[in-house]
Formats: structure tokens, sequence, C-alpha cells
């Protein structure tokens, strides 16, 4: 019953914090429209989503955000660097291609986003089995360094949220 | 005008602001130079997916402290405004990405896959699993 009526509890809880955000005050009046936002959307939604995802380690995806956010700091001012002092002709862009551990959706989408917002890295495609991600980075001499980069700090973490 | 002249800021408070204000508007401005320098697509995509998010970052927290500092109201806007920006830059990016891909390049210039099937843009996914077999979770995108 509680599984039919709250098919997505995390996106429920998103939509109210999302919609008390969009409003900008905290009345509960306003509260209680996000609830019925965070009941209606899920439910209409539902179809769309057949698997829940599951967090297994909440207090694991904080901290993974965290890192990420820094990452994304540091990646800003690498790539503003590249861009500003090296030379057209130095830029040595490659092509790395990563194996991916995680098998689900989810994991690998949060990890292709996190690859495109972090170290220089854009993630271009998946392969058609989902097994490998292509990765395209803008400067690196170093391919196998980025790739097991890419593995240890973010989908050894992942693995362990999802 | 009048209540945005009324307000009074500490100095430090002030510096703090102009602060971000200034290194978000230099990252948005290298951002878009790399628009320019960059050579192809590809590599042009680098630009705007990561100097721009600390362009936009440091205009948002600038807003975010003023607000604070300023009128004693902490906003969600900003907070909104980020988190939607990180879901949609890495989308669109896959996407342009993608679609450069499909359209200018052919399967030989990227390397090969390392398992049994290519890149999705150029290969079908493995049919889904019907009777209990190995199988990887079919492809999504």
């Amino acid at each position: 019953m509680i599984k039919r009526l709250f098919p997505h509890p995390l996106l429920s809880l998103m939509l109210v914090f999302v919609w008390a955000g969009l409003v900008n005050k905290v009345t509960p009046g306003n509260l209680l429209l996000g609830a019925i936002l965070g009941v209606l959307v899920p439910l209409i939604s539902s179809p769309f989503w057949p698997n829940r995802a599951k967090l297994r380690r909440p207090g694991m995806a904080m901290i993974y955000v965290l890192i990420v956010l820094w990452d994304i700091v540091v990646a800003n001012v690498q790539v503003a660097l590249i861009i500003l002092f090296k030379r057209r002709e130095d830029i040595h862009s490659k092509w790395v291609c990563v194996p991916l551990d995680v098998t689900s959706p989810e994991p690998i989408t949060v990890l292709a986003g996190t690859i495109t917002m972090t170290p220089g890295t854009v993630s271009a495609v998946l392969s058609a089995d989902a097994s490998c991600i292509l990765v395209h980075c803008l400067h690196t001499d170093d391919p196998d360094g980025v790739r097991d980069d890419i593995k240890q700090r973010y989908e050894r973490r992942l693995k362990e949220i999802f | 005008m009048d209540t945005l002249a009324q307000i009074e800021l500490e100095p430090w408070a002030e510096y703090l602001v102009c602060f971000l204000l200034v290194v978000g508007g230099l990252f948005g401005i290298v951002g878009s130079f790399g628009l320019i320098k960059l050579t192809d697509t590809l590599q042009r995509l680098h630009a705007p997916t990561k100097a721009t998010t600390l362009g936009v970052g440091g205009v948002l927290l600038a807003s975010i402290s003023y607000f604070w500092l300023a009128e004693h109201v902490i906003t969600f806007h900003e907070l909104l405004i980020t988190l939607f920006l990180f879901l949609t830059a890495p989308i669109t990016a896959n996407f342009i990405a993608k679609t450069y891909m499909a359209r200018n390049m052919p399967p030989s210039d990227v390397p090969q896959t390392e398992g049994d099937y290519g890149w999705s843009i150029y290969d079908d996914p493995p049919p889904p699993p019907r009777h209990s077999s190995h199988g990887a979770t079919p492809s999504r995108d």
C-alpha cells in the first residue's frame, strides 16, 4: 500500500524541498502544497521509472557531493589555466575508455555527470551494452592515469552508495 | 532604486561580495574565450561545462552572501539554480558530444570498447535477456 502510494520516496522528499525552495518561504500551506506535489508527481510518472533507486548509504552520498563540489572548483581552475596559457598545438586531447563495474542506470548516470563536471573530461558515449564509457579528455599525457583516477575516486564510492 | 541605496554593507562584506562577483565574471570570460580559442567541437565542450560552472557559481554565491549580510535572509533560489545547473550541464554536453560524433566521426576515429559491443551511437544494444542468462543491463540511452 505504502509502496503504491509512494513509488519513489526520495523523489517525493526532493520535490517537497524544491517546492519550498521555489516559493522561498516555509509556511504550513506551502509545505502542504509541496507534499501534494510530492505525492502526485511520482504517482503519475512512476510508469517511466520501473525500478526504485536505492541509496544504501546516504552519509557516503553527502561525502561524495562534497568531494565532487571541491573537484569542480579544482577542475574549473585547471581548465581555465589550460585555456589561458597553453598554445593550441600544445593541448593534447585524448579519448579514454573507462570500463564500468557499476551496472544499474542510476550510478552510471551520476558517474557520467560527475565525469563531465570534473577533471578536464567530458563523458561522450556509453557502449551499447553499458559496460564502458567513452571519455574525452581536454589535455592529458597519461590516459591510463585519468582512467584509474575516475575509477578510484568516483566509481568506487558510487559502488558503495548505490 | 531607493531600497537598494538605503542598504549599507560593512566594508568587509562589500569586499567579499565584490570578490565573488569578480571571480564569477573572470571564469565566465575564460569559459567564453575558450569557445574561440579551442579548435574542434569536442574540445570546445570543455570550456562551457567547466569554466562556466564556477562563473555562475561565483555570481550565485555573491547573491547568497549579499542577501544574507544585507537583509539577513537566507534565499534558496540560488541553491536551486545550482542544482538545476548541475543536472542540465552534463546532459547538454553529452547530447552535443553524441550528435557531433554521430554526424561527423566515423567509428574508426574513436578507440574500441573493451567489451563485446561497440559504442551505442554506432551499435545496437544487445537484445534484452529473455531467458536467464549472463547479459549486462541493457543500455538506456
